[in-house]
C-alpha cells in the first residue's frame, strides 16, 4: 500500500470491526424485505408485457373480488397533479415521467412497466389477482437501439416530448431529449496540428447494477393521513420527497425509516414501489409490503444506459495530446434522464488536451427507465477514450502508462467543461501502476496485458449528523447517510478522531427522516466525504461546548482551555480531565452535551482517479477471456477505513469485468428482455475471478478536513478498457463492442486472420 | 388451500409448523417461522442468498418445499453462533471486512460452513469453486475468500 499522506491520525487509517457487523453475521440486520407489522398485507404489481403499447383501458373488477384481496390500484389512483421538474439527488426528472414509471396512465414504454398492484393476505393469493386483471393495449413498434431510436421516423415514445439543444427547446418532437455540448480551446486548429490522429467508434450494451436485494417497500398510511414508509433506499429523504410530489402528499406527513439495504450502486434512489404501496395501504386500511421478483428487477428497474460513442484524438510529434472530439449517444430508457453531463465530465478528464469538443445525447428507447449506476456514464466514454489513448501510445512506440503520464491531467489542468482541477492524484496513480510488480510479470502464450484510467468527479450535497455524550464518554452518533458498504464505521471514525475517541467509542445509527436533519442520497461517492465531514464538525462542536463545560468546573475563562490528545487542559495551572472523565461530570456543569454538523460542501472538489493493469488469457477457439491478474490503483485522499476503501475497488473493478465481459440486456425483436433472470443475465462468480491487488494512493483532497476523496465511483470506470487493451496485446484484435462475448472475440480473430 | 403439518428441527431445536404444499421452504423460514437471516435474492436457485444445510446437504432454501423438511435438521444463519461466540468464519467475515452490504453474508456463512463440514483445509480454488452458487455485487469475492481460507485455517488450530 502506498501512503503518501504524512497526518499521524490515532483511528484515521485503522481496520476497526465495523459496528453493524456483528447483526449482519449472526442474520440479525432488519433488511426492508425482513419488515414484519401486525395486520401486514402482501402486494405484488402487474406489469406491461409490451415494450410499447398505449393502455386503452384497465378492468380490476375481478381480481378485486378474488376472496383474500383487500386493494387494487392502478394510476386512476393517483391524484391529479400539475407536471413539473425534481431534483432527485442524482439526477433531474419530470413528474409525469415519475408518475408513470411508478403506475403508467395512458402509455407503456417499457416491458415491465408497473400498471397495477395488488394487496392481499398472502402473496400468492394477491399473485392470483394479478392474472385476472385485463388490460386492453393497442401495442405499437419498439425501437430499443440509440441510433434507431434518434432517426427521422422512428417509433416516438412520448408525443410531447420535443429535443432540447444545447439548453433551448427545438420544439421538434424526437426521441432525442437533449444535446449537451462542451468545447474548448480551437478544435480544428489542435486536429492540424496533429501528427497522429485516431478515431474510433464503441458500442456498449445496457447492463444492470445487479444488487442481490431486490427492491421492496412497507408502507402504513394512518386515517390522519401519516404515513411511514420502511424500505431499502440509497436515500430517505429522496426516497420521501419523491413520494410526496407522486402523492402529492405533504412532507411533514411522510416519514421514510430508513432499513438495512442489500446493494444499490446507484439503482436505489428512484422510487418504484414505495407510492404503490402507499396507495394500497390507504384504500386497505392495512400495512402493505411489496417485494420485486428478480426478474422485475431486471426488466422494470434502472439498468445503465447502453451507448454509442464516437471518439477521435490526436497527438503532435512529441507525443503531446492536441485535440480531441467525442460524440456520445446514451439510452435515457423509456423516460428521459440519463446521466449524460456526467459522462461529458469525465471523458476527457484524465488528459491535458488543450483543444477539445464534447457533444452528449439523452436518447429515449422501449427500455426500462435508466438509474445512476456507480460513476453513471463515465465507463461508457473511458471505454472508448482508453482504447483510442492505447492505440496512439502504439502508434508512437511508447509504454501506455508513460503516455497517459506524458499526458495526465494535473493540477490547473483545464477540463472540456472548464473546470480547472484542484490538487488531484492522477499522475501519483498512474506512478503507482508503473511501479507495482504486476506490471513486470512475463506474458505467456495467447495472454495480454491492457491498462487503463477512469475518473469520477465525486458529489458533494447535504448532510448531518448530531451526537450525543453519553456520561461513560461514549457518544450516540445520528446520521442520516444509508450505510451500503462500511459507512457507518468510516463516519464514526472521523468523528472519534477529532476527540480522541476510539472508533468503539462510538455508537454511529442511521435513523428516518424525522430524526435527523436533510441529508442527501449515499451515491455519487459522497458519504465518508460529506458525511464524514458532518461528524467532523458534530465532534468539533462537542469539543467547543466540553470546554465549556471545564471552563465552568474549573471556574476559569474559557478561553484558557484548550483540547489536546484526548485531554481538557487548563493553560494556566495543572488542571486535566480526559474526555470521559469530563464526560461524567457533564449533569454537573449543565446536563447533556449534543453537537451537530450541518454541511453541504462543494461537488466535484475531490475527484478520484482509478487505474487497472489486466493480464488476461484467451481460449483462441472458444473465444472465452480469462482474467489472470487484475491490479487497481486509486487516489483516495485519506483512505479512513482501509478494508473498506479496498472493498469498493475490487467490487467495482468486478462490476466493470462483468460489464466488459459477459454481462447485457440480450432483446427480442419485440423489445423483450429475454434474461431476466441471474441464470441468464451472468454476473461474475467467484470461480471466474482472481483475487484483486489493491493499491491506495494518498493525495489530500484539499477541500476536505482530513483530505478524503469518496472511493466508490472510480473503480468500474477502467475495467471494460483495461481488458480490451488486454485483449489486443493477447490477439492484436480490437474489440469496440460491449460485451465482449466469446462469439465476438472469435469473430475479431477470424476478421484479424482474413486480412 | 388445506395446510400440511410439519415436524422438523431448526439450529438444533424442535420445531413444528403448517404449511401450504405450495410454500418453499424460504418462504415459511422467513415468513411463518421469523428466520429472516436467511434472505431472498432470486427466488429462483441463481444467487445463493438463501442457503441452508438440509441433513448435511447444502441447498437453496427457495427449491425446496416446505413440506419436503418434514423430518429433517435444518441448520440456518442463526445456528451458526452460540452463546458462547461467533463461529470462527463469522469472526473471520468480521475482521477481513469480507461484506459490504451484507444481504448475501448469510448464505455465504452457511455455505461455506457446509464446505468446512467436509473439506476442513480446501485451496483457494476450491473455495471458489463451491461458493460459486452464491453471488456478491458487492466485493469482488476477495476478501470473502480469504476470510473463509482464514477460517479453516483457524477451525483446523481448534481454536
Amino acid at each position: 500500500m502506498t501512503t503518501t499522506n504524512g497526518a499521524n491520525y490515532k483511528v484515521i487509517g485503522t481496520r476497526p470491526i465495523r459496528h453493524d457487523g456483528i447483526d449482519k453475521v449472526v442474520g440479525r440486520a432488519v433488511y426492508g424485505g425482513d419488515v414484519r407489522l401486525p395486520g401486514m398485507l402482501y402486494g405484488q404489481v402487474l406489469r406491461s408485457p409490451h415494450a410499447h403499447a398505449r393502455i386503452r383501458r384497465i378492468d380490476t373488477s375481478k381480481a378485486a373480488a378474488v376472496p383474500g384481496v383487500r386493494a387494487v390500484v392502478t394510476a386512476n389512483d393517483l391524484p391529479a397533479v400539475e407536471d413539473k421538474r425534481m431534483d432527485l439527488g442524482e439526477g433531474v426528472v419530470r413528474l409525469k415521467y415519475l408518475r408513470d414509471n411508478v403506475l403508467a396512465s395512458d402509455k407503456a414504454v417499457y416491458k415491465g412497466q408497473p400498471v397495477a398492484g395488488v394487496a392481499a393476505v398472502d402473496l400468492h393469493i394477491a399473485e392470483e389477482a394479478l392474472a385476472l386483471i385485463v388490460v386492453e393495449y393497442e401495442v405499437l413498434p419498439p425501437v430499443v437501439e440509440v441510433r434507431q431510436a434518434m432517426k427521422e421516423g422512428a417509433p416516438l415514445l412520448h408525443e410531447t416530448l420535443t429535443t432540447k439543444e444545447l439548453g433551448e427547446d427545438t420544439k421538434n418532437k424526437s426521441n432525442v431529449a437533449s444535446h449537451l455540448r462542451h468545447v474548448l480551446g480551437d478544435l480544428a486548429a489542435g486536429f492540424a496540428r496533429a501528427a497522429v490522429v485516431v478515431e474510433r467508434e464503441f458500442n456498449t450494451a445496457t447492463v444492470h447494477q445487479g444488487y442481490i436485494e431486490p427492491h421492496n417497500a412497507t408502507a402504513m398510511w394512518s386515517l390522519d393521513g401519516q404515513l411511514t414508509i420502511w424500505t431499502s433506499t440509497q436515500g430517505a429523504f429522496a426516497a420521501r420527497d419523491q413520494v410526496a410530489s407522486v402523492l402529492d402528499h405533504p412532507v411533514s406527513k411522510i416519514k421514510v425509516v430508513p432499513q438495512e439495504i442489500g446493494g444499490g450502486f446507484g439503482g436505489k434512489i428512484t422510487v418504484y414501489l414505495e407510492p404503490v404501496a402507499a396507495l394500497l395501504s390507504r384504500k386497505s386500511g392495512h400495512p402493505v409490503k411489496l417485494i420485486m421478483t428478480r426478474p422485475d428487477v431486471f426488466q422494470s428497474t434502472g439498468p445503465t444506459p447502453g451507448s454509442y460513442v464516437r471518439v477521435k484524438m490526436g497527438v503532435d510529434q512529441s507525443g503531446k495530446l492536441v485535440a480531441a472530439e467525442a460524440y456520445m449517444a446514451f439510452e435515457a430508457g423509456g423516460f428521459p434522464g440519463a446521466e449524460i453531463g456526467a459522462g461529458a465530465m469525465c471523458v476527457f478528464s484524465c488528459y491535458d488536451v488543450p483543444n477539445a469538443q464534447v457533444d452528449v445525447y439523452d436518447v429515449v428507447v422501449n427500455k426500462p427507465k435508466s438509474a445512476p449506476y456507480r460513476a453513471p456514464c463515465a465507463p461508457q466514454a473511458a471505454f472508448a477514450v482508453e482504447a483510442v489513448v492505447d492505440e496512439l501510445a502504439e502508434k508512437l512506440g511508447q509504454d501506455p502508462i508513460d503516455f497517459r503520464l506524458k499526458n495526465a491531467a494535473k493540477e490547473g489542468t483545464r477540463r472540456v467543461d472548464g473546470v480547472v482541477f484542484p490538487r488531484i492524484g492522477c499522475v501519483e496513480t498512474l506512478q503507482a501502476l508503473k511501479d507495482h510488480p504486476n506490471y513486470k510479470i512475463p506474458l505467456g502464450p495467447n495472454q495480454g496485458r491492457g491498462v487503463a484510467i477512469g475518473y469520477w468527479f465525486n458529489i458533494g450535497f447535504k448532510s448531518s449528523v448530531s451526537a450525543s455524550v453519553n456520561e461513560d464518554g461514549t457518544v450516540n452518533l445520528v446520521e442520516g447517510s444509508t450505510d451500503i458498504g462500511g459507512s457507518r464505521a468510516s463516519i464514526a471514525m472521523q468523528f472519534a478522531e477529532v476527540l480522541g475517541l476510539a472508533a468503539e467509542d462510538i455508537n454511529p445509527a442511521v435513523v428516518d427522516t424525522n430524526s435527523i436533519g436533510y441529508t442527501d442520497v449515499t451515491g455519487g461517492s459522497r458519504v465518508t466525504y460529506a458525511t464524514g465531514w458532518a461528524a467532523y464538525e458534530a465532534a468539533q462542536d462537542v469539543k467547543a461546548q466540553m470546554i465549556l463545560r471545564a471552563a465552568k468546573l474549573w471556574e476559569v475563562p474559557a478561553d484558557q482551555v484548550e483540547f489536546s490528545e484526548g485531554s481538557f487542559i487548563h493553560k494556566g495551572s495543572d488542571k486535566k480531565l480526559s474526555f470521559k472523565e469530563l464526560a461524567a461530570k457533564l449533569d454537573d456543569t449543565g446536563g447533556p452535551v449534543v453537537g451537530k454538523g450541518n454541511v453541504k460542501p462543494n461537488s466535484g472538489v475531490g475527484g478520484s482517479f482509478a487505474a487497472n493493469i489486466v493480464d488476461v488469457e484467451l481460449d483462441p477457439e472458444t473465444g472465452k477471456v480469462q482474467v489472470l491478474r487484475f491490479t487497481v490503483a486509486q487516489d483516495a485522499g485519506k483512505a479512513i477505513h482501509p478494508s473498506y476503501v479496498e472493498g469498493q475497488m475490487q467490487g467495482g473493478s468486478v462490476q466493470g469485468i462483468g460489464w466488459a465481459l459477459n454481462e447485457e440486456y440480450y432483446y427480442t425483436t419485440q423489445g423483450e428482455m429475454a434474461n431476466g433472470s441471474y441464470l441468464d443475465y451472468r454476473i461474475p462468480t467467484s470461480l471466474d475471478l482472481p483475487m484483486i491487488d489493491t493499491v491506495i494512493v494518498e493525495v489530500p483532497n484539499p477541500g476536505h478536513p482530513f483530505g478524503v476523496r469518496g472511493v466508490g465511483e472510480a473503480p468500474i470506470v477502467p475495467p471494460m478498457a483495461a481488458i480490451a487493451n488486454a485483449i489486443y496485446g493477447a490477439t492484436g484484435a480490437r474489440l469496440n463492442e460491449l460485451p465482449m462475448r466469446p462469439d465476438r472475440v472469435v469473430a475479431a480473430l477470424q476478421a484479424q486472420a482474413a486480412h | 388451500m388445506s395446510k400440511v403439518h410439519v415436524q422438523t428441527k431448526i439450529n438444533g431445536e424442535e420445531v413444528e409448523f403448517l404449511c401450504e404444499p405450495r410454500q418453499s421452504l424460504l418462504e415459511v423460514l422467513r415468513e411463518t417461522l421469523g428466520f429472516t437471516g436467511t434472505k431472498e435474492g432470486c427466488n429462483d436457485g441463481n444467487c445463493g442468498a438463501c442457503s441452508a444445510i438440509v441433513d448435511g446437504s447444502l441447498i437453496n432454501s427457495c427449491l425446496m418445499l416446505a413440506v419436503e423438511a418434514q423430518g429433517k435438521a435444518i441448520t440456518t444463519v442463526e445456528g451458526l453462533a452460540g452463546p458462547e461466540g461467533l463461529h470462527p468464519l463469522q469472526r473471520k467475515f468480521l475482521e477481513h471486512a469480507s461484506l459490504q452490504c451484507g444481504i448475501c453474508t448469510p448464505g455465504f456463512l452457511v455455505a461455506s460452513k457446509a464446505l468446512l463440514d467436509q473439506n476442513p483445509n480446501p485451496t483457494e480454488h476450491q473455495v471458489r469453486h463451491w461458493l460459486a452458487g452464491n453471488l456478491c455485487r458487492c466485493t469482488g469475492y476477495d476478501k470473502i475468500v480469504r476470510a473463509v481460507l482464514d477460517a479453516a485455517q483457524t477451525l483446523r488450530a481448534g481454536v
